[in-house]
């Protein structure tokens, strides 16, 4: 009767409960773990500035988060998705699929990733993409054959860096800091160190060259985080040469411990970020479903409060805590306004 | 066995030596009582480890830096303020500005500029808006405020933040430091019980000085509210049926396994259960404790229901008997004499799971009660058990995963706080249990 138990008195409560069901009052979010801090921000600003109750801001990657947004219209979904990169394709016919068709697309600001050592590690001090390629790719060209990746430590790679073993702690997939750290950083030394022609003379397709380009080693010398930055932290902590990826905003509180390196010669600041300098940095995004502007009180008036250039432009305080603002704050605040979806509908 | 008489003298044996095989033995025992010795000495170090640790990186969480200052708020900057859009930040110029003018008066030996003050005093805008939104009539009077400083100013004076460790920068520059030890000087900072932390709502990343545990409190304490009235009757019901009234055969013996089974189930499994039932197919409201509540009674079930069948089991069926026999019905006999004399195990086993359930994170992370969840006070019955709220291992949790320090710290404070109340909960099982305990 255990189970027989267990389903009648679910049963009979959501009888009880079904008829009290109340109209939910407050926006619910969910998705990238960099957006986070900015999101829980403006959540509690909005909650002590209007008279809205404040939203309910979760964690748990931008794939979960867009996941949930896409699972349909309704009060028992999300309302807004954050992600650390933009939507893809496949995730927007999946909303569609489920009804969710008319997708508002914010672009906060943008965020930088820095690659950042114990404070009292080795001199990890400066980086080029073609380190990090020849460092973590899985296979590389070595004399025309594609072999397993031979690099034990960071001077292997590059002469001038510490001859300590690598070990580093990247993303994990389901995090946008993935998606941006393959592309900005791995495809980049790939192409640099001109392993990509050479793995394309080997044989490969261009397709596959690049999805090798891509393919981070798995013996143990890159860790993949699926967690937070927090995670991270912890692990460099542990291991004095370890080597994370972080977000600016986090390093920028953790500077006692932390200590960064330049990526192909550039220091991370939110000016470099801004001007485009700094080779490595991504746009954050969150995603409102339109549908349920009018439905769920608050929704477009916490988007845009969000984007106000009081919170959100250079000196409001998402810039303060390490977002660099997005100079085109006033066509985003537009994009609100008028809510315009995605793909030029209505 | 051993007698005297028998042929070899060599193998005389007498209870007052000592023989080899007795000194094994006897050896064998005391290693046996080392061992256990041993065991227990391991337990209690890691105990002692545990509470220490917890206890010095807890404590800090309950005393906070606090400064106070005398504000006097026009009527016109109060309008002012209320017209803008970004309120919050106008009551923290208007406040900042009172300040430092207070502090220039005062004449400080320290030379500062006012963005110091910006850097020491954490985020005072919510606390002033609000006290003056419920207390219009104080515009125009001076009011003293008791304001938590800055996370990085707080920890300096707990020693979480070395000097050495400080290089200039937009969130703290050394010159603030010197300013903070010259206020902490004069009195203007003091160091206070932080009552914010024990009373106060969840805050984002950028105000750890508001941060508290009291609106989670209230949260878990709905979902044990849930918990309780709808495990501990169907629980009841479910094993005095099975232990009582149920035949004997396959079927009975088959929900019984799977009743073990249950128990075993990890709790994240009924978080996605929860998810399925509750939030998309029954569309109650997603973060609430009701469904927390729901979803942590389907993994309490079990364990009460094993606890109830056990001390059922322990009461004699001499008892039974005996009330059959003075011709009461079977009802009678259980409801009269067997549940009253298995009710100490069956509240010890009832508290034990609410304990349990108490400090489960895993099936809330699925019903979204993990995350940033500040809101205030539930107002009525219907929304504390309706609205969106965290429970305490779940705000510790979130806390953990924070970049700052300062939420690190409270995450152990909160630690505190939810040990507090399990022990309270194990300490009323065990008095219980010694009120009414009967043995035969």
């Amino acid at each position: 009767m255990s189970k027989l138990t267990i389903t009648t008195s679910a049963a009979a409560i959501l009888a009880l409960t079904a008829g009290a069901a109340v109209a939910r009052d407050n926006v619910q979010i969910a998705g990238s773990s960099t957006v986070l801090p900015y999101a829980s921000i403006v959540a509690e600003l909005f909650g002590d500035n209007t008279d809205f109750p404040t939203p309910v801001v979760e964690s748990g990657g931008s794939s979960s988060g867009l996941a949930r947004f896409c699972e349909g219209v309704g009060e028992n979904t999300i309302d807004i998705a954050n992600a650390s990169r933009a939507i893809r394709e496949r995730e927007i016919e999946t909303c569609a699929a489920n009804g969710v068709t008319d997708i508002i697309e914010v672009r906060i600001g943008y965020d930088g990733i820095v690659f950042a050592s114990q404070i009292d590690g080795p001199a990890f001090t400066a980086f080029t993409p073609s380190d990090w390629f020849l460092a973590l790719a899985e296979n590389i060209v070595v004399d025309g054959a594609i072999v397993a990746n031979p690099n034990i430590t960071w001077a292997d790679v590059n002469a001038d860096l510490p001859a300590v073993e690598i070990a580093a702690f990247i993303p994990g997939t389901k995090h946008g800091t993935r998606e941006v750290f393959e592309e900005n950083v791995l495809l980049q030394g790939c192409e640099d160190t001109g392993q990509m022609a050479a793995m394309m003379e080997a044989g490969l397709s261009e397709d596959d060259a690049e999805a090798a380009c891509m393919a981070v080693r798995t013996d143990g010398k890159s860790v993949d985080i699926d967690g937070d930055y927090t995670e991270t932290l912890a692990r460099i902590d542990a291991n004095t040469n370890g080597i994370g990826v972080f977000g600016l905003a986090f390093y920028e509180n953790n500077t006692d411990k932390l200590k960064v390196a330049t990526m192909g010669g550039v220091a991370p600041s939110t000016a470099t970020i801004a001007s485009g300098d700094y080779p490595v940095s991504r746009p954050l995004f969150f995603y409102i479903k339109k549908a349920h502007i009018g439905v769920i009180p608050g929704l477009k008036e916490y988007a845009q409060f969000f984007m106000a250039d009081e919170i959100a432009g250079p000196n409001g305080p998402l810039a303060n805590y390490g977002l660099v603002s997005d100079p085109e704050l006033a066509e985003v605040q537009a994009t609100i306004e008028n809510e315009t979806v995605m793909g030029g509908g209505m | 066995m051993t007698d005297a008489t028998h042929e070899g003298a060599k193998r005389h044996r007498s209870l007052l030596t000592v023989d080899a095989q007795t000194k094994k033995r006897n050896a064998a025992e005391a290693r046996f009582k080392v061992y256990g010795m041993v065991a227990i000495l391991a337990g209690l170090t890691f105990l002692v480890v545990l509470a220490v640790s917890i206890i010095r990186s807890g404590l800090p969480a309950f005393s906070a830096n606090m400064v106070q200052v005398e504000l006097t708020l026009s009527q016109e900057q109060y309008a002012e303020a209320e017209g803008q859009l970004f309120k919050t930040r106008a009551y923290a110029d208007i406040f900042n500005a009172a300040f430092t003018a207070e502090l220039r008066e005062r004449g400080l030996t320290t030379e500062f500029d006012p963005e110091s003050i910006e850097r020491i005093i954490g985020q005072p805008g919510a606390t002033i808006r609000s006290f003056y939104r419920a207390n219009e009539d104080q515009l125009g009077q001076p009011v003293t405020f008791n304001l938590p400083t800055a996370s990085r100013i707080d920890g300096y004076f707990k020693g979480r933040l070395l000097r050495e460790n400080v290089t200039d920068s937009r969130f703290l520059t050394l010159a603030d430091l010197d300013l903070a030890d010259e206020l902490k000087e004069a009195g203007i900072i003091q160091s206070q019980f932080n009552w914010t932390f024990i009373t106060g709502k969840d805050s984002s990343v950028d105000n750890p000085g508001g941060a508290g545990l009291g609106a989670s409190v209230i949260g878990s304490f709905a979902m044990m509210l849930v918990v309780l009235f709808l495990s501990l009757p169907i629980g009841v019901a479910a094993s005095i049926y099975l232990e009582e009234f149920a035949p004997k055969n396959r079927i009975t013996d088959l929900i019984e396994v799977n009743i073990s089974n249950l128990a075993a189930v990890p709790s994240i499994v009924f978080g996605i259960l929860g998810l399925a039932v509750f939030i998309q197919f029954a569309h109650l409201p997603q973060s609430a404790p009701l469904v927390g509540g729901l979803v942590l009674t389907l993994m309490t079930l079990p364990t009460i229901i094993i606890s109830t069948r056990a001390s059922l089991k322990s009461v004699p069926p001499s008892i039974r008997d005996a009330a059959l026999g003075v011709g009461a019905s079977k009802m009678q006999a259980v409801f009269h004499h067997v549940l009253p004399l298995a009710m100490p195990g069956i509240l010890t086993g009832t508290i034990i799971g609410l304990a349990q359930a108490l400090g489960e994170t895993a099936p809330l992370l699925l019903i979204g009660m993990v995350g940033f969840v500040a809101r205030e006070y539930p107002d009525g019955l219907v929304s504390a058990f309706m609205d969106p709220n965290s429970a305490m291992p779940a705000q510790i949790y979130t806390w953990a995963a924070r970049s700052d320090d300062a939420f690190y710290e409270k995450a152990w404070g909160g630690i505190i706080i939810l040990l507090v109340f399990l022990l309270a909960m194990n300490l009323l099982a065990i008095l219980l249990r010694r009120r009414f305990e009967r043995r035969w």
